[in-house]
């Protein structure tokens, strides 16, 4: 168990490694100027070029990849004598702030989107796709699985535009919305969090309610479903604790790798509703050329996906007794 | 099959046991079920026609057939098991009529008064759950009694079935068992309420042929202890031959042949039962036993509940028909079962020898 | 447990009437009423896509036209008359400010669309199918490398990774680039499929046969195990269509699709953004195009899986 630990931990390592060296390769190819952003137009080439080595990035590119690994670790020094201790992901110019403050700022506002999107299309989803499964076949089933896939083809940005022009605009239930800190009112928090956590779950849920209303038909079809019956159990038991147990299985993987993916922040819901979360800060760092708050939001992306990928394949085993003898 | 003899041998054995156990107790006065002309239809598709037949406590009925012959239908309509289905006919059990009982009321009694086991013991049991949790769970919801108590209760119904250490068993999930094991467990946890009425769908079949001695030697046991009645389903004539006591022959979803085992097996009158009897090894065909040495099967195959065949359903496959010379009849209309003890439904019984 | 078997469960094999396999198939879509619905749709996009300069000719507008009088100036550039300028000259409205015929550029979108969505399908077709059938077929260090690097590849945030890739090539041919970074991407999924097929059909009797015939590696490969991973292939291409024209409108959304002035409905989506209080029909447009369109294929994605392996989940 702690050699297979061990061997999975090393895996989720080196892949990160690679992402990181892969994403500084690309970005070592760009033709804007880092040392150029640092010091700001008024300065002459001379000056630049001082910077420049002072940013190391007179360097050859492995040892430039080298520091900025190792500084991640042990912090380095920047160009301006700045101090960037441990974690040390850099000093993004263009926010004039570290990118390690940057990323934490932000983690608050993604991980909630994140989590309330999540919560609402377990609900939604298990719920329409159990349900359809059970009534398979009838009106209600059918247009349930309409509504999914309506609801699986609209583009996220679309729905959020929908949503902003009939609820914002049109009926004026719900204000134009702009984040609002957690700790400081959680209503207002959460007031302004329901368009996006519809939007990014409108998706989702559709997704979810398919998978589980398949997973739902497979399971009770299973010999061991008519045996629970044939004991004479009574069908809301059959249903729940013999079908849906062994259904929702699988579905908690996809669940995992879902979630991992959407931590590191969701670029266009952000986007579209102006929330200062970390998809919004890739997606800025991106079209400004920001490299390190670039390779930061990438390696926080790619981490939460491979912890992600662990903790889905530990869960798995604790759910599922067959693959624990394995 | 057995290696140790024909088929006669086996039944002359059989009989000879079963008149043993009665000996010493009262035959009971009405049988434990009685079905009256069952049939099951699946909105146009009738499945099983006009099918009856009675099981009496202590007693085995072997129920026999092919792919497609109703028989396990029938079983799971007498459970009450089918989602969909329109059923009609007479179900008695134990003196109460099943035919049109509530949902509610079959609930009740699946699991604790009748049983049923399947055919394959590893899909058939939950993957999740322990061995223990699932032989406690019915037991638990029919006797309303606490979770210590059904877990004892699995533990001895592992016992009882010849599972080693079974405290520690009980503890683990269907995959830790062998087949043989398993299709144990699963009769565990039918047996668990202690029920009237064991039906077995075809138990032994994905099983290997010294395990499925030990499974049919054990269901002997427990009904010989108990007074059980069971309803053995298979398409397997050694099984009959092991362990009923009357046998049913089932062919298109209608009765072909009922009669006790051994009138069956030493005189067959229809000729799907003769069929039957003649392509087993054993029966005299192999070259061991001086025969020509080629297999003797039943030309062609099962008739779809769809588009059954008119008049007699066997008549395509049958020998006396193709050998007759006015099979008129049996193309026209298809045979009454007509007998006492011994019921056949032929234009022509006795057919071929 | 002895069952009775109904036709419509049975997988596809000639049925006793003797319809080949393919037969079998368009039957069952035939048979499905959102299916039709769905390739009608397609039928009509595709049209669309395929004779645009056609239509726009016949609309009397291209997509890059300026159409000042359509605007209004005094109100900072918002179309004149009811739902975003509709009129007889343009008949789906104009864009605010520039005054561009949405028809045309909706019409020349849908021409984008298709085909980056489909040009990218081909690549990762071709690329997963190829390095699927060699990891499955040689095992071993060859199948190892190739996993390692299918896997690696589902673990990058793929969306970001793209958004990164292109923005940092600028010049060039855009949906060239587009094409072969969304197929880049998009190759693992089908390649795990084809990997996982080829590793089954690897161990079956007839392949064993062919080589006791004397065929050698390589024919093997291609004669026996392709015709049967067209199934599985052939699912996997319908369904990837439409998460690539998603894929194409959001990375279009982003700024980072096709360079205008070229139309893609992504990009109009994206301008309309600011507009859509005044003018909801600037987004209502292109996005129920971009709507249909994916639903439409996904209909007839998901009526093709089942017709080809119907396991009665539908």
């Amino acid at each position: 168990m702690i050699i297979y630990l061990s061997k999975r931990l090393a895996a989720a390592a080196g892949i990160l490694l690679v992402i990181c060296a892969v994403t500084f390769v690309i970005f070592y190819v760009v033709p804007s100027d880092p040392a150029l952003q640092a010091c700001g137009k008024t300065c002459t080439p001379e000056r630049v070029a001082e910077v420049r080595a002072q940013m190391g990035l007179d360097r050859p590119i492995w040892e430039q990849f080298g520091v900025y690994v190792v500084g991640i670790f042990a912090g380095r020094t920047l160009a301006a004598g700045v101090e960037c201790g441990f974690p040390c992901f850099g000093f993004s110019y263009q926010n004039s702030l570290p990118v390690w403050d940057l990323l934490v700022d932000r983690l608050g506002t993604s991980v909630s989107l994140a989590i309330g999107a999540a919560v609402l299309w377990l609900i939604v989803g298990l719920t329409v796709g159990v349900i359809s499964a059970l009534r398979q076949g009838t009106t209600l089933d059918r247009s349930l699985m309409i509504a999914t896939l309506t609801s699986a083809s609209l583009p996220v940005y679309f729905v959020a535009m929908l949503l902003l022009l009939f609820v914002v605009r049109v009926t004026e239930i719900l204000p134009y919305p702009a984040y609002v800190e957690l700790a400081e009112d959680p209503m207002a928090w959460a007031s302004n969090l329901i368009l996006p956590w519809v939007t990014l779950a409108a998706l989702y849920a559709a997704m979810y309610a398919r998978l589980s209303r398949a997973q739902m038909i497979e399971t009770m079809a299973e010999p061991y479903i008519r045996t629970a019956r044939a004991k004479g159990l009574p069908e809301r038991t059959v249903v729940v604790k013999h079908g849906m147990r062994a259904a929702m299985t699988p579905i908690v993987t996809i669940f995992g790798m879902d979630l991992g993916g959407l931590l590191a922040g969701a670029m266009i819901t952000e986007t579209v509703f102006g929330l200062p979360g970390i998809g919004r800060l890739a997606y800025d760092g991106i079209v400004k050329s920001d490299q390190p708050v670039i390779l930061g939001t990438t390696l926080l992306a790619a981490f939460f996906i491979v912890l992600a990928n662990l903790a889905v394949d530990l869960v798995y085993a604790v759910i599922d007794p067959r693959v624990r003898y394995s | 099959m057995s290696e140790s003899g024909t088929v006669s041998q086996m039944t002359d054995r059989r009989t000879r046991s079963s008149a043993r156990r009665t000996e010493g107790g009262e035959r009971e006065a009405s049988p434990i079920l009685d079905v009256k002309d069952l049939s099951v239809s699946f909105g146009a598709v009738q499945v099983v026609d006009g099918v009856s037949f009675n099981v009496d406590r202590g007693r085995t009925l072997g129920i026999v057939g092919e792919s497609g012959s109703g028989k396990s239908v029938s079983s799971l309509a007498i459970l009450g098991l089918h989602r969909n289905a329109s059923v009609s006919g007479s179900i008695v059990f134990d003196g109460e009529e099943l035919a049109g009982a509530s949902a509610e009321r079959l609930r009740k009694l699946r699991g604790s008064r009748m049983a049923m086991i399947f055919q394959d013991p590893l899909s058939s049991l939950h993957p999740f759950y322990t061995v223990g949790e699932q032989i406690a769970e019915a037991y638990r919801l029919h006797r309303r009694t606490s979770r210590k108590a059904a877990r004892e209760r699995a533990v001895e119904m592992l016992a009882e079935v010849g599972i080693p250490e079974p405290r520690r068993r009980a503890r683990e999930h269907p995959h830790q068992f062998s087949g043989g094991m398993r299709q144990r467990v699963m009769i565990a946890m039918a047996l668990s309420c202690e029920p009237d009425l064991l039906i077995a769908d075809e138990p032994t079949t994905a099983l290997d042929v010294t395990v499925q001695a030990q499974i049919l030697e054990l269901i002997a046991r427990i009904q010989a202890e108990r007074g059980l009645a069971v309803i053995m389903i298979t398409h397997d004539l050694g099984v009959v031959a092991r362990i009923a006591d009357d046998v049913l022959v089932m062919y298109g979803g209608r009765t072909a042949e009922h009669a006790a085992a051994r009138t069956v097996f030493k005189s067959p009158s229809h000729p799907y039962t003769q069929g039957l009897l003649a392509s087993v090894p054993g029966a005299g065909w192999a070259a061991e036993d001086g025969g020509d040495g080629r297999l003797r099967a039943i030309p062609g195959s099962p008739p779809s509940p769809l588009t059954p065949p008119p008049g007699c359903r066997f008549h395509p496959r049958c020998a006396t028909f193709a050998a007759s010379d006015n099979p008129e009849i049996c193309t026209a209309e298809h045979p009454l079962l007509i007998g006492t003890t011994h019921k056949v439904a032929c234009h022509f019984p006795g057919g071929v020898q | 447990m002895t069952t009775v078997s109904t036709p419509a469960a049975s997988p596809v094999a000639p049925a006793a009437t003797g319809r080949s396999p393919s037969r079998v198939i368009w039957d069952r879509i035939r048979r499905d009423r959102a299916a039709k619905f769905g390739m009608v749709i397609i039928v009509l996009f595709v049209l669309i896509a395929v004779t645009a300069p056609l239509l726009t000719m016949i609309n009397g507008w291209s997509p890059y036209d300026f159409d000042p009088t359509a605007v209004d100036k005094r109100m900072a550039g918002v179309p004149k008359g009811i739902l975003g300028g509709i009129s007889a000259e343009h008949w789906l409205g104009v864009e605010p400010v520039s005054g561009r015929d949405i028809f045309s550029r909706v019409v020349y979108g849908a021409q984008i669309s298709l085909l980056i969505s489909v040009l990218a399908m081909i690549v990762s077709v071709a690329v997963g199918t190829v390095l699927g059938l060699l990891a499955g077929y040689f095992g071993g260090w060859v199948d190892a490398g190739i996993s390692r690097v299918m896997d690696l590849l589902m673990s990058f945030p793929s969306l970001i990774f793209m958004i990164a890739l292109i923005s940092v090539m600028p010049e060039g041919n855009r949906v060239l680039l587009l094409v072969a970074i969304m197929g880049g991407f998009g190759w693992p999924y089908i390649g795990r499929i084809v990997r996982g097929q080829a590793i089954t059909i690897k161990h079956r009797e007839y392949v064993d046969a062919a080589r006791v015939g004397g065929a050698m590696g390589a024919s093997i490969l291609f004669r026996e195990m392709l015709p049967n991973l067209t199934a599985p292939i052939l699912v996997y291409a319908t369904l990837a269509i439409p998460t690539n024209i998603g894929t194409e409108a959001a990375l279009s959304f982003l700024g980072v699709g096709v360079r205008p002035p070229t139309a893609s409905w992504g990009q109009m989506i994206q301008e309309s953004m600011l507009w859509y209080e005044v003018d909801p029909m600037y987004f209502l447009v292109p996005g129920t195009c971009l709507f249909l369109t994916v639903l439409a294929f996904t209909l007839f994605g998901d009526a093709l899986r089942d017709a080809i392996d119907p396991k009665g989940s539908r």
